[in-house]
């Protein structure tokens, strides 16, 4: 058992400041475990939002010594406890109260994207027929758990704060998943260049950096989809190709 | 109880709580692509000293005008205004200097690095306003591909440098098979510019990736895993090739000012 001082972010929307709160830790606690120990012990009024406690429900994201990460995920014997550790609430998000903040903007977000259209079922008794090879590619992004820790990361939205125009690194995940499933037939490639504004993520990477569920968003979602916007708009051999074949929704929905 | 004021509030530039040297990769990669930049600029404009024996400089491959052997087209044109600087290395080298620019790999780095948009994940930022590359002028970042194109021939040029390098003329003018340091310099330049360029973003789209049903189609299949291969490790192979590149063009700079000595292995 030793000693280590947390320094948490304290205060309601948006006014607050830090606290310290020296409490005893032993071998085997994460940040969340230090957190509950604060809030039974010296305040019981912090706020905090967590759930599973195993890393799956995304409940309990919060930027520990400047880094996103959720907090159950975050073992102490990974930080410096020597010196204080700081846990403060997500960047990008209205604050709500302490260490919570109000993620529903998200929400709002996935309302907007089109939602999965399949094509027409191709058994008699309505079901679909499809190959594990072309599912696997969309499985990665199914592991999402909507932490939103890469919508935190994302510089877009957290220091340039334009929620309006662009959707994120975790709604491109989504429209990926459904733009590169085997049996959807609806297009988003205007939506995702317009409305979507994938245009504004300049690959810093830092979502992917972050993900706790190891998701390449980067190079395996957003690159492959502004690569799609790319074949629309900014492709003159494409276009070329299209003209001639007639259609506009390109190659990727060829079999 | 114990207080330390701090609003929730967009970040000032550099302002961040992260407690690790964030600064270090951006610096470090900062000083890797200034050198480069100064080097390969230097070497393109000097016109000399780019041949050795059988070796061609990879900044000077193809050397389409050029007083070397190597030259397609014979000496410096006719044509080229006698005002401007001549050097084979400048009617070729926009080729892959703008595939690299416009690579996904180095415009997350160098965004970071010379632009600090941001500086480093969760690490304020310097300006206010932006435009990503959604508006003129990062929009043009989406000509990548036909950079790829272009790329892709210069590794045919390249591999045909390595062939040219096992070929060796003695004093009495006879041509025979050889392998020199530099043979295997210049091969190690092509295989890591050849994982470079085949692990592209873009290569990988465009031979598989666009397609949402892969698996009835065996021989994309095939191409888009090995282009994902390569990709997994990106970053790597564009740094790689880039050090490679510079090594290369520098070995047979200082072969042919006579510095360094080539040895033949073979």
């Amino acid at each position: 058992m030793s000693t280590a001082t947390f320094r948490i972010w304290r205060g309601e929307r948006g006014d607050g400041r830090f606290e310290d709160y020296p409490t005893t830790v032993s071998e085997g606690m994460v940040v969340l475990d230090a957190v509950h120990q604060i809030q039974s012990d010296q305040a019981n009024d912090l706020a905090c939002r967590w759930n599973c406690k195993a890393g799956k429900c995304g409940s309990c994201s919060a930027e520990i010594n400047g880094k996103p990460r959720l907090m159950c995920m975050t073992r102490l014997n990974e930080l410096d406890l020597e010196r204080p550790v700081t846990i403060e609430p997500m960047r990008a998000f209205p604050h709500v109260r302490d260490l919570v903040t109000d993620v529903s903007w998200n929400f709002r977000v996935k309302q907007k994207i089109q939602k999965f259209t399949p094509t027409a079922p191709h058994a008699a008794d309505g079901t679909w027929r499809m190959q594990q090879r072309d599912i696997d590619r969309v499985q990665e992004f199914r592991k999402c758990i909507e932490c939103f820790l890469c919508q935190d990361v994302c510089h877009v939205l957290r220091d340039h704060q334009l929620h309006d125009e662009f959707v994120g690194p975790r709604f491109l995940v989504h429209i990926a998943a459904l733009e590169m499933h085997p049996l959807d037939t609806a297009d988003r490639t205007a939506e995702l260049r317009e409305a979507h504004g994938v245009g504004y993520c300049n690959i810093t990477k830092c979502c992917t950096t972050v993900c706790p569920e190891s998701i390449a968003i980067t190079d395996n979602a957003i690159i492959p989809l502004k690569e799609r916007v790319v074949d629309r708009y900014y492709d003159p051999l494409k276009a070329l190709v299209r003209l001639v074949r007639g259609g506009t929704k390109g190659e990727s929905r060829a079999t | 109880m114990a207080y330390a004021p701090l609003p929730i509030a967009p970040r000032r530039f550099g302002e961040t709580m992260r407690t690790d040297a964030w600064w270090i990769q951006p610096a470090v990669i900062f000083l890797l692509f200034s050198a480069f930049i100064v080097y390969s600029t230097w070497a393109a404009l000097q016109g000399n000293h780019y041949t050795y024996g059988p070796y061609l400089s990879p900044f000077y491959s193809p050397e389409l005008f050029g007083d070397s052997p190597h030259a397609w087209f014979g000496a410096k044109p006719g044509w080229w205004p006698s005002w401007l600087l001549f050097s084979p290395a400048i009617l070729i080298l926009w080729a892959p200097g703008g595939f690299r620019f416009t690579c996904y790999y180095y415009r997350g780095a160098y965004y970071k690095s010379f632009w600090a948009d941001p500086p480093n994940c969760a690490v304020g930022e310097p300006r206010s306003s932006y435009l990503g590359e959604r508006y003129f002028p990062l929009i043009f970042q989406n000509i990548h591909r036909f950079f790829l194109y272009l790329a892709l021939v210069f590794l045919v040029f390249l591999a045909h440098d390595v062939w040219q390098a096992l070929w060796f003329t003695d004093a009495a003018g006879h041509r025979s098979f050889g392998i020199g340091v530099g043979t295997l310099v210049l091969a190690a330049n092509t295989t890591l510019l050849g994982g470079y360029t085949l692990g592209c973003h873009s290569l990988r789209h465009m031979v598989g990736g666009i397609l949402d049903r892969i698996a009835e189609r065996p021989v994309r299949r095939a191409m888009y895993d090995c282009s994902s291969c390569l990709n997994r490790n990106h970053m790597q192979w564009a740094r790689l090739s880039l050090v490679m590149v510079m090594f290369a063009d520098l070995y047979i700079r200082l072969c042919s000012m006579g510095i360094w000595t080539d040895w033949r292995l073979l």
